[in-house]
């Protein structure tokens, strides 16, 4: 593109984002973003999604994000358009989601004066984003938008912001083009790209070597792009070895491939804890031990040399010392060690392979995630698990929001490919799964697009079904209907003496009803032979759909590993308990 | 080790002083997210200078913080996330580095403790500061271990009112950054 003078700052956006090949916006008009808006009106190019609170745009934004592996644009209004977007810009720093929010400003004479819808975002967003900024300068708006995109996206990805004041929206002067904007390297996080060789030679000696090696993978692979996923799955398979995933992690190995354990953590399998526990050589690929996945620390994976590759050295010994350290994309770094394994001839320990392979055999026979579903009332686990079942050979895309439902969603749903699962990991976002969906909805058309919600979580953006309906969006909530916030009520089971201490979901509205409301089809299943049939209808509609799943109230969320313990004292049923000084040491924790 | 929610596994590690001095864009905010990044995950600062360097374009902070080998670590890549951070150095690592710190002290002085105020000065090379008001104001430049011994001594013999710049420090190997 040429350059181009004499353009407003708002018609700048505009082309901006066109050459940045920005499809779709998630937004909210406002005072601070009106001439934005009448430059979106005057050409076709981009479309506008409306939403119906600034938190659905940006959770929108994540979902269309993470569906697709393109970035997620938001566009709001100053003062409480900005606000509203906090905890998702969070969310998405937590998970490295890449998103550019666009958001309005007072004109710059005002700033600083308290004026009507003013607040300092930068300011305020300066620690939830990867970058922010603040354009004084028209002439430098659109090299701003170039850069931002690059830093949304390059290294380890994240939200970034451009707060653009109404004067500058408004002013004339000229756009450079991507190409003509040059952005310092130091600038763009530059990852290295290719890890040091050395440490790749010693990564793959450790494997070789080991005699219960377990791979820990994590949602970088996931960021890394669909060959990562493929090139770890080929890896894993090569070597023989066991390997587990995280929460974000599900779908980089197909769940019914033979070497996967599931997910480990804290509502993770007992066989892929155990495993973790006993390990001998650990390779974390894209994984950061997060609290919720190492337990206790100093009895985690006691025994075990660590690998870790990761694209951002922050990550490496922040909380758990390692052996190897391999800093780059993990697509490439797969492939070095491909290289690294097929020069060196190495194959793995055949018989030790088999001893560890037949200790985890007895781990899985505990059978962790068996549930009894009787005659009348539904398990939450089995609706799961009924869902999946009608939905595995359609393209179906899972977002959830957070609380017990979730973890059934993890452990119950089968993920075969990555960018399917879509969950609040880092941040635990109760309102994110269903403007998620919306936003995988509008990235992936023709998919099936479910949020599986619990009853008090949806609660949170079910304003969001006028956008829903309003864009024609089939996207289906699937509500584990427990009339509690599930996760604090077994949480205040475990640790507060049953102590029910506002966690029930009274007056909860008649979902059936409220889709009806908002035009849209509401379905109800109250007891297990009204189940399938409710499924059934739920995905062959063409429609918005919530269906309103009664299930048992008091059923709580096992295998747990309880804050403050290690991987190997999971607790597997109410009948269990956290032994006393881990339940001190733990009820501090969250 | 490092900040967890959990505890650690048993170590003990020493905690050092360390001098970072980073390199950044000269850009507004630039010092609030540097700072920010501190007191946003808990890391101390014990002190703080900023001044912009040869190449107006840039700007170099200068902080010393103390910690673990394992937290300066955690410190220096959480500094490189930052977007116009060019480059983090701990200085005290290269140990072939060279620090100084700026005091102005003013001086409660009279007839009885002047000439032994006045020696300790010297002896430390102090510099009597002229101004308008003729009060006692003197510059010591140095280390800070030095200027701390100073003060220690001079406060024997008067009262004094201090006020410190912080340290900054250049690697006497230093190739020059800011010609980029
Ligand atoms: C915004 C937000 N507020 C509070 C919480 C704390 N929290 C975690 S799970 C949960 C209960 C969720 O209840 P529900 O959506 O009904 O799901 P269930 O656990 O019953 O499946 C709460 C309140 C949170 N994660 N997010």
């Amino acid at each position: 593109m040429e350059m181009t003078d004499n353009v407003t700052g708002a018609e700048i956006v505009l082309k901006s984002l066109t050459e940045q090949g920005v499809e779709v916006v998630f937004g909210y008009p406002g005072g601070a973003v009106l001439p934005i808006y009448d430059s979106l009106f005057k050409q076709n190019s981009i479309r506008h999604i409306l939403v119906r609170q600034e938190a659905g745009a940006i959770h929108a934004a994540e979902g269309y994000a993470r569906s697709s592996g393109k970035i997620g644009v938001v566009l709001v209004t100053s003062g409480p358009g900005a606000t509203n977007v906090v905890t998702g810009l969070t969310d998405s720093m937590m998970d490295s989601i890449p998103i550019v929010c666009i958001t309005g400003q007072v004109p710059q004479h005002l700033i600083g004066s308290d004026a009507f819808q003013e607040c300092d975002t930068t300011g305020i967003t300066r620690p939830c984003t990867k970058h922010n900024y603040l354009v004084k300068d028209v002439n430098t708006l659109s090299s701003v938008f170039h850069e931002a995109f690059s830093i949304a996206a390059n290294g380890r990805p994240g939200p970034v912001l451009i707060d653009i004041p109404k004067d500058v929206q408004f002013a004339k002067g000229s756009y450079q083009s991507s190409k003509e904007t040059k952005i310092d390297s130091h600038r763009l996080f530059e990852p290295k790209i290719k890890a040091n060789d050395q440490n790749i030679e010693e990564a793959t000696k450790l494997i070789a070597n080991a005699k219960k090696p377990i791979f820990y993978i994590g949602g970088g692979c996931i960021n890394s792009g669909p060959k990562a996923s493929k090139l770890v799955t080929k890896f894993v398979e090569e070597t023989k070895a066991p390997a587990t995933m995280t929460l974000m992690g599900l779908g980089v190995i197909g769940a019914r491939n033979k070497y996967s354990l599931g997910m480990l953590g804290m509502h993770g399998m007992y066989e892929a804890n155990m495993a973790m526990h006993e390990c001998d050589v650990m390779v974390n690929i894209g994984a950061r031990f997060d609290d919720r996945v190492t337990g206790r620390l100093d009895a985690f994976a006691p025994n075990s040399k660590k690998i870790h590759i990761d694209i951002d050295p922050s990550n490496i010994n922040k909380t758990i010392k390692i052996d190897v350290p391999i800093i780059g994309d993990i697509e490439s770094v797969m492939n070095q060690i491909f290289s690294s394994w097929k020069n060196n001839n190495y194959k793995s320990q055949k018989e030790d392979l088999i001893k560890w392979w037949n200790k985890i055999e007895e781990w899985k026979k505990v059978d962790c995630l068996n549930y009894n579903q009787g005659e009348r009332s539904i398990k939450p686990q089995h609706a799961i698990k009924r869902l999946y079942e009608l939905t595995k050979d359609k393209k179906t895309f899972i977002t959830t929001e957070v609380g017990q439902h979730q973890m059934w969603a993890a452990q119950y749903y089968k993920f075969e490919k990555p960018n399917r699962w879509l969950t609040s990991g880092g941040l635990g976002t109760m309102g994110y799964g269903f403007p998620a969906a919306i936003g995988a909805q509008i990235a992936n058309p023709d998919s099936l697009v479910i949020d599986i919600a619990g009853d008090a979580s949806i609660l949170m953006n079910i304003q969001e079904m006028s956008t829903a309906v309003q864009h024609r969006l089939p996207v289906k909530i699937f509500i584990l209907n427990n009339e509690y916030m599930g996760m604090v009520r077994q949480w205040q089971e475990l640790l507060h003496g049953g102590r029910y201490s506002e966690s029930y979901t009274d007056s909860l509205p008649d979902f059936v009803k409220l889709a009806e409301s908002f035009k849209a089809k509401g379905l109800r299943a109250k007891n297990v032979k009204e189940l399938d049939d409710v499924i059934l209808q739920m995905i062959s509609s063409k429609e918005t759909v919530i269906a309103d799943i009664w299930v048992d109230k008091e059923e709580n969320c096992f295998p747990m590993i309880q804050s403050g313990s290690a991987h190997n004292e999971m607790l597997l049923n109410k009948y269990q308990k956290q032994d006393e000084t881990s339940a001190e040491k733990g009820k501090v924790l969250v | 080790m490092n900040k967890s929610v959990y505890d650690s596994p048993k170590q003990v590690e020493d905690i050092n002083r360390h001098i970072l001095t980073i390199l950044v864009d000269n850009e507004p905010g630039v010092l609030a997210r540097v700072v920010g990044m501190f007191s946003g995950r808990g890391y101390n600062i014990d002190s703080l200078n900023v001044a912009e360097v040869n190449n107006k374009n840039l700007s170099r902070i200068t902080i010393v913080t103390h910690g673990t080998k394992e937290v300066i670590y955690q410190i220096q890549s959480q500094l490189m996330r930052i977007v116009p951070v060019h480059s983090v150095s701990n200085l005290d690592k290269e140990d072939s580095s060279v620090e100084a710190e700026v005091a102005l002290v003013n001086m409660f002085i009279n007839e009885k403790n002047k000439k032994d105020a006045f020696q300790i000065c010297d002896l430390y090379r102090a510099r009597k500061i002229e101004n308008e008001n003729n009060t006692i104001i003197f510059e010591i430049a140095g280390t800070s271990q030095r200027i701390d011994t100073f003060i220690k001594d001079i406060s024997k013999i008067t009262d004094i009112e201090i006020v410190r710049s912080g340290p900054v420090a250049i690697s006497s190997t230093q190739k020059n950054e800011e010609e980029e």
